[in-house]
């Protein structure tokens, strides 16, 4: 009689083969969790070395009043109203710049051009991207500065409008890309629509493309704004580093950024004045932490409502 | 009488002004970008083309950096680069695997992304200031290639996890399903299926940030770089970890505003240098991007 033959049992994979998995898992997911501990390493460290001076800070001195003298030997005053001035004018006028500029090209390269056009044009805005903010400061140091005094009615080269345009040409490529994916998440079907009712490409972008992809583009401007608030080099060459008020488009002016660029090496450890620049790294931290948890809230909304 | 059949009503001939006229604004602003950055790159070849030779790459600076070569900074900014990415490379594609093939969609995920978000957007002078205190002061590496390299491996971070992560997901899902029909474990299925469909994108995305990293000036100033440092000239292992070194990014600060009576061309060529060999790394990434796209089976 002819039994059935028996079912094979299942071969286990070999138990080294299991824990090795189990152990590769681990450090996957050691790795993936890293990216909240470098963060909280950043703020953690970065206070630490701030952290002794902050009881004995005056607040409404530093946040209110330009007179940043660190090592005055009758009274130190940390006054950094002047600085925070000096950052929001340039990035805000960088921005008036690049934001046009940057929205523009995006649009221009998703949906006017086609084809070899195209590739080349985003080729060239990665590479503008990869131009490091040093060479921008030393273009702005040795050849827009002349360049202003020669052709504008401005004293002096190294000024707000000097940095502002280098900025804006550093933070088109971020506006473009995100900007170029935020359009490129409308849904096909929202410009066929359009198209089969007749509507020109213009029509298309300006009644339903921008409006579709509003919160992207916002996104990619809160990108942008955060990249020229965090911009370090190119703005301690580019800006005259005068720690003022500006009154005008070609007033020399002042970041926080450059404020600890240009003072850190001259300070003793562990002294006022170093702590002050770790305070200052602090704030700026804090600022682009919420500029992009905006921006990333932004897209969160976007992927919200189309996906 | 009548138009001829066909031609436009003057609602359409409006709407093709506006189509044109909004055609021509938006090349016109991508023309503005696009012709100030030739006329940059070009002034600068031209301005720093005298001094440009092989025995200014290869021999160290003399009479105050004024005269001779950029040896030093050259070889600091290769050995910078170099352990940054060995460091940055494997913990940042790891990263982008347990994000995108490992892990569900819940609240700790979404901290993680986050975390990899406001990380990109941390100030580079911000890394300085951590490389600081983290590195140079509290694990006591002092100033040296291993604290300067450490900063800017962090920095870079985010921005591979980012690539890499893309990469992932542009690997369509039925591939993996297919894989785990046949038995495969998850790992089995990333292993053979879903990194050698990827590896194209995830090399992209670490080439390009070559050069970013070869770039940044700020986290490095007070981690490791310094002004001047004579070693040894073309000898490609004249830099020892815990050395400080010079770079590229720093040599043109330092030249530009703290050297004077330079001659003209001289940061005008260094600048050359750093711009050649990081347009020269993106190039090749944006190459090899396009050949692999090009074989891509899907």
């Amino acid at each position: 009689m002819n039994q059935p033959p028996a079912p094979l049992l299942r071969r286990e994979r070999p138990r080294l083969h299991r824990l090795a998995e189990r152990g590769l898992e681990w450090t996957l997911r050691a790795c993936g969790y890293s990216a909240i501990f470098f963060v909280l390493a950043i703020f953690l460290f970065v206070f630490r070395e701030g952290a002794p001076l902050l009881p004995k800070l005056d607040w409404a001195q530093v946040l209110f009043s330009p007179e940043w003298y660190p090592t005055s030997r009758v009274h130190v005053r940390y006054g950094v109203a002047a600085m925070i001035a000096g950052t929001l004018s340039v990035t805000a006028l960088a921005m008036v710049l690049a934001v046009p500029f940057g929205l523009g090209a995006a649009i221009f390269v998703s949906e006017f051009c086609t084809g070899r056009v195209k590739e080349t044009l985003k080729v060239v805005i990665e590479l503008l991207a990869a131009i490091p903010s040093i060479v921008w400061g030393f273009i702005g140091l040795s050849v827009t500065n002349h360049l202003i005094q020669r052709y504008l009615p401005a004293p002096v080269g190294l000024n707000l409008f000097n940095a502002a345009c280098l900025l804006a040409l550093m933070s088109v490529p971020i506006i473009v890309s995100i900007g170029e994916d935020a359009l490129k998440a409308v849904p096909d079907s929202y410009c066929e629509a359009a198209l089969a009712l007749g509507a020109t490409r213009w029509q298309t972008v300006h009644r339903v493309l921008l409006p579709a992809a509003r919160n992207g583009l916002l996104a990619a401007v809160l990108l942008g704004v955060g990249r020229a608030i965090g911009e370090t080099m190119a703005v301690l060459m580019a800006t005259g580093h005068a720690n003022q008020f500006p009154h005008s488009l070609f007033d020399p002016i002042r970041t926080l950024t450059a404020t600890i660029a240009a003072e850190l090496g001259e300070t003793a450890v562990g002294s006022d004045h170093y702590r002050m620049l770790f305070v200052i790294g602090l704030m700026l931290f804090t600022i682009t932490f919420i500029v992009n948890l905006l921006a990333d809230l932004a897209v969160r909304g976007v992927r919200g409502k189309t996906g | 009488m009548n138009p001829p059949p066909f031609s436009p009503t003057p609602l359409v001939r409006r709407k093709l002004r506006q189509e044109r006229l909004a055609q021509a604004v938006l090349a016109g602003m991508v023309l503005a970008m696009v012709l100030p950055l030739v006329a940059l790159i070009t002034y600068l070849v031209v301005q720093g083309a005298p001094l440009l030779s092989w025995s200014f790459l290869t021999t160290n600076p003399t009479h105050g950096m004024r005269e001779g070569g950029i040896w030093p900074a050259l070889l600091g900014t290769i050995y910078l680069v170099v352990i940054a990415l060995l460091v940055a490379a494997p913990v940042g594609v790891l990263c982008a695997i347990y994000l995108n093939e490992y892990a569900g969609d819940n609240w700790l995920t979404r901290l993680i992304h986050l975390a990899v978000v406001n990380l990109a957007g941390v100030p580079s002078i911000v890394h300085a200031l951590f490389g600081l205190g983290a590195f140079v002061l509290f694990a006591g590496l002092g100033r040296s290639i291993l604290a300067a390299s450490l900063t800017l491996a962090i920095m870079t971070l985010p921005v591979i996890i980012a690539s890499t992560r893309e990469a992932l997901a542009a690997v369509p899902q039925a591939f993996r399903e297919a894989c785990w029909n046949l038995g495969a474990s998850r790992w089995q299925t990333i292993r053979h299926v879903v990194l050698p469909n990827a590896i194209s994108g995830i090399l992209t995305g670490v080439i390009l940030q070559v050069s970013r990293t070869a770039g940044e000036t700020a986290p490095i100033m007070f981690t490791g770089a310094v002004f001047y440092k004579k070693i040894a000239a073309g000898d490609p292992f004249a830099y020892a970890l815990n050395d400080q070194c010079m770079a590229l990014s720093m040599h043109l600060y330092t030249v530009t505003t703290q050297v004077t009576n330079a001659p003209a061309a001289l940061p005008y060529a260094i600048a050359v240098v750093l711009l050649g060999a990081v347009l020269a790394v993106n190039a090749t990434a944006i190459l090899l991007r396009t050949r692999l796209r090009a074989r891509q089976k899907w």
